[in-house]
């Protein structure tokens, strides 16, 4: 039988999928590039970005451009490692069937 | 990684779409096509329309046909492998067409590429698109002096395969961040721009082929594959 208990709980969802997949092929990306890309509202990507920062998946960087705050996000390497043993994880459930 | 393999980008966005499927196998397989479709389309510039290469290449076309035709004018051929010195006054006609075509098709091809972005609702100036004009301009302004230096030179003759040479290498290195089939279309302009350098004389045809004929076909083929 499959084990679903294996996969990481933390990428249940498809926006945090999303975040993790753009962060995994790109160095810092913007808050608002990222929100265009996954085409979902501020509160919703400002959320699952917050839950995985506090995973320790995610760094964040806040800065000011003139008087614009300015917000960009970069997988960390504990970030990495979980996405990577995820997509595993994935793999290796479909192979199984 | 996955985002290689991927031959074509699937349109949808990875938002919370009801139709998914939400759970079991299903959901998985879908996780798993979410998550390369997305690493395809932040990482790579995917509104390039095949319209522009179509408008692109019928400028060259048309421009290039008009070169030859001046050309001949003159009473002798680009063809005729003579060695008689242009007349400057004459040459700065060629070069002023020349800047004209580049223009002009530099000015379609952006305009049914952002047409297509509006139209598919994508962000045109991302992280992907300014690696893009980077890895495409940097290697064809270094051959651009260099077809400049050929000219100081008076080596007419390999201009038009120098262009296209360099014209082929700046696209193999620009396909990392968009259509993969971009290296191949630059693979052959390069094959093209060294067959031209051997037979000396026909360079203007060459160029004809390769920056009219090869973008039509090219547009033809990425606008029947991606619509």
């Amino acid at each position: 039988m499959i084990n679903i208990q294996s996969l990481n709980k933390e990428f249940e969802s498809r926006v945090r999928l999303g975040i993790m997949s753009i962060l995994m092929v790109r160095d810092w990306v913007e808050f608002k590039e990222l929100k265009a890309l996954l085409d979902i509202t501020d509160g919703n990507l400002a959320s699952h970005a917050g839950a995985l920062e506090k995973q320790a998946y995610l760094e964040v960087r806040k800065e000011f451009v003139g008087k614009k705050p300015r917000t960009t996000y970069q997988v960390t390497a504990l970030g990495k490692k979980a996405f990577t043993d995820h997509l595993a994880q994935l793999e290796k459930l479909m192979r199984q069937t | 990684m996955a985002s290689k393999q991927a031959g074509h980008i699937p349109n949808d966005p990875v938002s919370v779409d009801p139709n998914r499927p939400q759970s079991g196998l299903p959901k998985y397989a879908d996780d798993l096509n979410a998550i390369r479709s997305m690493m395809e389309r932040s990482s790579r510039f995917i509104s390039l329309s095949g319209l522009s290469g179509v408008a692109a290449g019928l400028i060259a076309l048309i421009g290039g046909s008009y070169a030859l035709f001046l050309v001949h004018q003159q009473g002798r051929g680009y063809m005729s492998h003579t060695a008689m010195p242009y007349t400057a006054d004459f040459f700065s006609r060629l070069f002023i067409l020349a800047i004209v075509i580049l223009v002009l098709a530099v000015a379609a091809a952006t305009y049914f590429t952002v047409r297509k972005s509006k139209k598919a609702k994508l962000q045109i100036w991302t992280t992907a698109t300014k690696q893009l004009i980077t890895s495409l301009l940097v290697p064809l302004i270094i051959g651009g002096i260099a077809c400049l230096a050929l000219l100081y030179h008076g080596q007419v003759q390999l201009v038009a395969p120098a262009t296209l040479i360099f014209y082929g290498l700046a696209l193999m290195s620009a396909s990392k961040y968009t259509f993969q089939e971009i290296y191949y279309l630059g693979l052959l302009e390069s094959i093209l721009g060294l067959v031209s350098c051997f037979l000396v004389g026909y360079g203007l045809i060459f160029w004809i082929i390769g920056f009219g004929l090869l973008h039509i076909t090219y547009g033809i083929l990425m606008q029947r594959k991606y619509r």
